[in-house]
């Protein structure tokens, strides 16, 4: 089964790459629309600045590649800003895919950056983290998905409720590094493997 | 919420672990990816790469390590050690490290905080100071900078750093426990999560540490000699009740 990272100048998709191949996947990357809407599954990984980030999806014509195959319920999967990027508006800057609605807020906690091993809670059946309640994961990020629509399936704790995955239907999203969560980490991208492997 | 981090850090030069780690029945183990790796079957919750090089030379082969840890370990890791430029910063990060460190470059110019946290976020900068007597140093100790340790934490918190790698250079090889007063200070100035580094001699050491507002631990002797050392260390702390990761 063939993943595409989606390539948009953030860097930092070896890790994930590695991780998918682990999974069992072939992954390869691309900045090609075509390459991307037709792939079994889309990976939207990396790190970097949202508004960057956001801007360069909307002028490689990957935004709206992206768009139709969440529309058409082809896989997507987006990591830590990739996750933030399939939401709107964000207050570190510019606007995501708006593939899910709601916004993107900085974290209010006693320590921001949110980094470290933290505890997933399920809160809804998950695809993708079935097995996982009870795991930790590792985050790393300041700011946090706010979903307007009931799309989380996990949550974890950090100066209240901050929402570690998102799912609806092809479109899924974990706001922790699965490539750097250890075992957890690898049953995740397991699980994704086989989720786009049904869709 | 979010556990306590025990974070084993690893001298590399020119892409070679300074001092094999002998492991259990193993033969002695060299290679940093292939030693990183038995720590993250270790427990290891993170893992630093330092490099003492400092020179030109060791570039490229610190690159090509960086690839391959990326590629291979399925924990988070830091490198620092000689990172002057945002180039060799990004350098660094485009080949796969979760963070960098950056220490003197970072008092020479602040403004490399900022760049870096604009391009890759805060959560990939993590600012290294060490402390004599609460004094900023920098050279492994020898350059002292005439700048309070705690308003240069709070400093570079403003700039753009997400975590301080906090080491006292007092402490550090005393296996005497980790500078309290310091990172205490520190971790109650900044916002961000403060790893405290230099001085530990067990697991008692590292729970003050937490105690004193540490979001993490960073241990290197006590754990080369013997890395067994590392899931002991790990329960210890767990059974006094710190959140640990199993």
């Amino acid at each position: 089964m063939n993943a595409v990272l989606v390539d948009y100048g953030a860097g930092n998709l070896r890790s994930v790459c590695s991780a998918l191949e682990r999974a069992g996947a072939t992954a390869t990357v691309s900045a090609d629309p075509g390459i991307v809407r037709a792939a079994p599954l889309a990976v939207i990984a990396g790190v970097g600045n949202a508004e960057a980030a956001a801007r360069r999806l909307q002028a490689d014509g990957l935004a709206e590649a992206l768009r139709e195959r969440a529309a058409a319920g082809r896989p997507v999967l987006g990591i830590c800003l990739g996750m933030q990027l399939l939401f709107e508006d964000s207050e570190e800057g510019g606007s995501g895919l708006g593939v899910l609605r709601g916004p993107v807020r900085r974290l209010r906690a006693g320590r921001v950056p949110h980094m470290g091993w933290n505890t997933l809670r399920l809160t809804a059946p998950s695809a993708l983290l079935d097995g996982l309640d009870g795991a930790d994961v590792y985050f790393a990020h300041s700011f946090a998905c706010a979903p307007a629509e009931p799309v989380a399936v996990a949550e974890v704790e950090h100066g209240g409720t901050v929402v570690a995955a998102v799912e609806r239907g092809a479109v899924a999203g974990v706001q922790f590094h699965p490539e750097r969560s250890a075992s957890p980490g690898a049953r995740v991208l397991r699980n994704a493997v086989a989720w786009s492997r049904s869709a | 919420m979010v556990k306590k981090r025990v974070i084993p850090c690893l001298d590399v030069a020119g892409g070679h672990v300074v001092k094999g780690v002998r492991f259990e029945g193993l033969r002695e183990v060299g290679d940093p990816v292939e030693l990183a790796t038995r720590y993250s079957q270790l427990g290891a919750d993170e893992l630093v790469f330092l490099d003492v090089t400092a020179s030109i030379e060791g570039r490229r082969p610190l690159l090509e390590l960086v690839e391959r840890a990326a590629a291979e370990l399925e924990i988070p890791f830091t490198v620092g050690g000689g990172i002057a430029t945002l180039e060799d910063a990004r350098g660094l990060l485009r080949a796969g490290a979760d963070k960098v460190a950056v220490n003197k470059a970072a008092v020479d110019r602040p403004e490399l905080l900022t760049s870096l946290a604009d391009e890759f976020g805060a959560q990939a900068v993590v600012c290294a100071i060490d402390s004599r007597g609460g004094e900023v140093v920098t050279d492994g100790g020898r350059s002292p900078r005439g700048r309070d340790a705690v308003d240069w934490a709070c400093e570079v918190v403003q700039c753009g750093a997400g975590e301080i790698l906090l080491t006292s250079i007092d402490a550090d090889g005393t296996r005497a426990g980790y500078d309290l007063e310091l990172t205490g200070a520190v971790a109650r100035a900044v916002t961000v999560p403060v790893i405290a580094s230099g001085g530990a001699g067990g697991a008692g050491d590292l729970a003050d540490a937490f105690e004193a507002g540490a979001e993490a631990a960073l241990v290197a002797s006590i754990v080369h000699e013997r890395p067994e050392r590392l899931p002991e260390l790990k329960d210890e702390l767990r059974e006094a009740g710190w959140p640990i990761r199993t």
